[in-house]
């Protein structure tokens, strides 16, 4: 006799917990095939401000924390990452309707980006930064630091995982929070890695990932006062131009939508896109 | 006249060689603006200088076509070396012709000859011999090998710094191979017509960069003229925001230099002398017309009454006159707009119980003027503290410990500048840490190099002037093969799994 198998609750994941959505409502998740999954949380505007709130927590300790340190941490979530593969094979599988090797590369490819942005952390600065030679007696530096949070509206095509790790990762290398808006046709893998970083040792409010419909939440992130920046990698087919024109009542950071296969690529840019370059004039006495 | 007081001493004017009239740069020629033209006048005596011309859409297109046709035909196909040796040239010429810049800043825009001889000019000519040499040097400007340039950069610049703002937009945008149509404020277009006639006298093609005078509207279109790539401003943050908005969904490249209100943190140990000098310097240097000005003083409790009458006895010093006496310290105010700003925000401070003094000075008859103003028991609440006043006004608030210095001078929307005073290194450096500002002085303040990046956090803009990030504004990565071009190529990691690896190869 087969055993009858335990299905998972798929939350919200804010403030290092897994909440409900607090509006009540869930979606229901649909394999390629059209077989139901799961009910994924639904979340609401208040999710998103909450998650906001989780992530500027977040924000003094973790943009405070060493270099070295937030690099280890990011290193910590692919090697937990690695040890859960077999999951996140079957849900991509069976969220994307792709077969077991495809799934499979997509799950090493996104471990290896988190283990290429891991090692950005403590070389950043200095391929970004600058001492600078100024005319007078001072030592004058310039160095790059996290803009704050950063919401982002994950890749909403293929490759749910890829996509996420990828528009989340390089925000985290500076010492952002960030506040992501899952794929929603794929919101399995994205929970599911909301439970890695659960255990690892990336702290509470860090990462807060919310599912649902990106175009019903996007336009509150992106009016929000509390937001610095904002990443439409995925939402090119949402109305971009407005959430931008929203995003500029704060003057946030934005980056625009991309789309093809090489959306969301790798790069230092990415990491750059959220920083602030800091120059401090600092006096030097006249001997 | 007593024995101890000071004779005038006005800079001449006879270098001078002003028209009563002045047209549009465009394409390598004044040209007469299609607008109705209007007249920019000394601050100080409120006599007209000369008439300047309107720029209407017809003539924003023409300064856009031209700087596309030289982009196309000549600027873009030129080698970086010689790029730069115009650069070299035009930075030799403004210091040949130093000193008649000098004078007509300080005529149009009112603030004294002392800085614009020592401080505007100079750096005028420093801005771009520094970018000259990067003109060549383009692979090490931190986009990667090989950057291209954007196109056609649109430049609208403020008022408070006039010459020396065009230096920072036009400088960087040609050495990295764009051409310019660039606005000046309408109250001080002089000095950059001046510049078009040292850009003819360096013999730069006609089209690289093209000067174009008029009210808000003229930047207006300048800068949602879909013929432009580039867009950078500098200015306050409502017209900042509108060009964010603005420019939303295209592919514009921005970069905002926007309000401020910077704190000037004086701790309990600070060099006291060097201070209230620094506290004088963050505030009233250029009238206070200063984007990064330190205009909110924070200083520790205990030191609270012994730095204020320090500062009333300094500001009793300050000279405020005719700015084209050697000795003036404080000169005339922009406009009378502005004044108007200055007044009203100062009475609602009073208003909202805020204790005003101002230095006892003698305000000239005709002309613009606000004396030194400082208030005290401010709270981090008031108008006075959170808005920008953009002149001579200093508000005090004070503070217990680091952290609290920390919280109140984060306490803004903005994040241009701020100041520590302190001699402790340590403290400097963790204090330094935690303010969300992008330009911080220790045991200075006001000080600017073109090495070195400028610009803000938060609502105080995006991008920087200055130093390679000031020249990286205006590139962008090598084109790639493939859909994608943000990336830096050499920013790809290169791994057997990497699918955009693989891509990237084929």
């Amino acid at each position: 006799m087969n055993r009858l198998a335990i299905p998972k609750t798929y939350k919200l994941y804010i403030g290092g917990k897994f909440p409900r959505s607090e509006s009540g409502r869930v979606y229901e998740v649909l394999s390629h095939k059209g077989e139901f999954l799961a009910n994924a949380a639904k979340g609401s505007r208040k999710d998103a401000r909450d998650a906001v709130v989780a992530a500027r927590s977040a924000l003094g300790g973790w943009a405070g924390a060493t270099a070295y340190n937030r690099g280890q941490v990011l290193y910590r979530i692919a090697e937990l990452l690695e040890g859960r593969r077999s999951q996140f094979i079957d849900e991509i599988m069976s969220c994307e309707g792709v077969n077991a090797a495809a799934a499979s590369a997509q799950v090493d490819e996104a471990i290896d980006r988190w283990v290429w942005y891991a090692g950005w952390a403590d070389k950043y600065v200095q391929v970004a930064g600058n001492a600078n030679p100024v005319s007078g007696p001072f030592f004058n530096l310039s160095v790059p630091e996290p803009t704050g949070i950063v919401a982002i509206i994950a890749p909403q095509s293929a490759e749910s995982l890829l996509g996420l790790v990828s528009a989340i990762a390089p925000a985290l290398v500076a010492g952002n929070t960030v506040v992501v808006v899952a794929n929603e046709s794929a919101p399995l893998p994205a929970i599911s890695l909301g439970e890695v970083l659960a255990t690892s040792d990336v702290p509470g409010g860090v990462v807060n990932i919310v599912t649902g419909s990106p175009a019903e939440i996007a336009p509150w992130l992106a009016s929000h006062a509390d937001v610095n920046a904002l990443d439409l990698v995925g939402a090119g087919d949402l109305d971009w131009v407005e959430l931008q024109i929203s995003a500029a009542d704060t003057l946030k950071r934005v980056l625009p939508p991309e789309t093809g296969a090489d959306a969301a690529a790798p790069a230092l840019s990415r990491i750059l896109a959220f920083t602030e370059l800091k120059t401090v004039w600092h006096t030097k006495a006249i001997l | 006249m007593k024995f101890l007081d000071y004779a005038p001493a006005p800079e001449s004017q006879a270098l001078l060689g002003l028209k009563t009239d002045y047209g549009l740069f465009i394409n390598g020629e004044f040209t007469a603006g299609r607008g109705t033209p209007f007249q920019t006048i000394n601050p100080a005596t409120e006599q007209q200088i000369a008439m300047i011309a309107t720029a209407n859409e017809a003539d924003v297109d023409a300064a856009v076509a031209a700087a596309r046709h030289a982009y196309d035909g000549v600027w873009s196909r030129l080698s970086g070396s010689d790029r730069g040796k115009y650069l070299f040239r035009i930075a030799r010429l403004v210091q040949e012709r130093a000193r008649e810049l000098a004078v007509a800043e300080t005529l149009d825009n009112g603030k004294p000859i002392k800085e614009t001889r020592d401080v505007d000019i100079p750096l005028v000519a420093a801005w771009f011999f520094y970018y000259a040499g990067w003109a060549d040097k383009l692979d090490h400007a931190g986009v990667g090998p090989n950057p291209a340039s954007l196109g056609v950069a649109a430049q609208v610049i403020p008022w408070n710094f006039p010459l020396m703002m065009l230096a920072w937009k036009i400088a960087p945008a040609l050495a990295a191979g764009n051409t310019v149509v660039l606005k000046p404020a309408e109250t001080t277009s002089l000095t950059a017509l001046l510049f078009a006639e040292i850009l003819q006298q360096a013999d730069l093609p006609a089209g690289v960069v093209n000067i174009i005078t008029g009210a808000g509207s003229t930047g207006q279109t300048l800068v949602n003229h879909p013929g432009v790539n580039k867009v950078a401003f500098t200015g306050s943050t409502s017209v900042g925001r509108a060009i964010a908005r603005s420019v939303a969904g295209t592919d514009k490249k921005v970069s905002l230099e926007l309000g401020g209100k910077g704190a000037n943190i004086v701790f309990d140990d600070a060099p006291i002398d060097q201070a209230i000098e620094g506290i004088v310097r963050g505030i009233f240097f250029n009238q206070g017309h200063v984007c990064c000005a330190g205009s909110r003083l924070l200083v520790q409790e205990s030191i609270h009454d012994d730095v204020i009458d320090r500062l009333k006895r300094s500001m009793q010093t300050l000279r405020l006159g005719d700015p084209l006496d050697k000795n003036t310290d404080i000169g005339a105010i922009n406009s009378a707009e502005q004044l108007a700003r200055i007044r009203e925000l100062s009475e609602l401070g009073q208003r909202e119980g805020a204790e005003r003094w101002s230095a006892d000075c003698v305000i000239p008859t005709t002309g613009f003027w606000f004396a030194p103003t400082i208030f005290t028991n401010v709270s981090t609440s008031h108008r006075i503290a959170r808005d920008e006043i953009f002149g001579p006004v200093l508000s005090v608030l004070t503070f217990r410990t680091p952290a609290e210095a920390i919280a109140k001078a984060n306490n803004t929307p903005y994040g241009l500048s701020a100041g520590i005073w302190s001699d402790k290194g340590s403290r400097i450096l963790a204090v330094a840490d935690k303010l969300r500002a992008g330009v911080i002085w220790a045991n200075t303040f006001n000080q600017f190099d073109p090495s070195s990046p400028f610009g803000g956090y938060k609502e105080s803009g995006y991008g920087r002037e200055g130093g390679r990030h000031g020249l990286a504004a205006y590139l962008k990565p090598a084109v790639r093969t493939g859909s994608r071009s943000a990336a830096a190529v050499h920013a790809t990691p290169v791994t057997k799994k990497s699918t955009s690896a693989k891509k990237a190869a084929k």
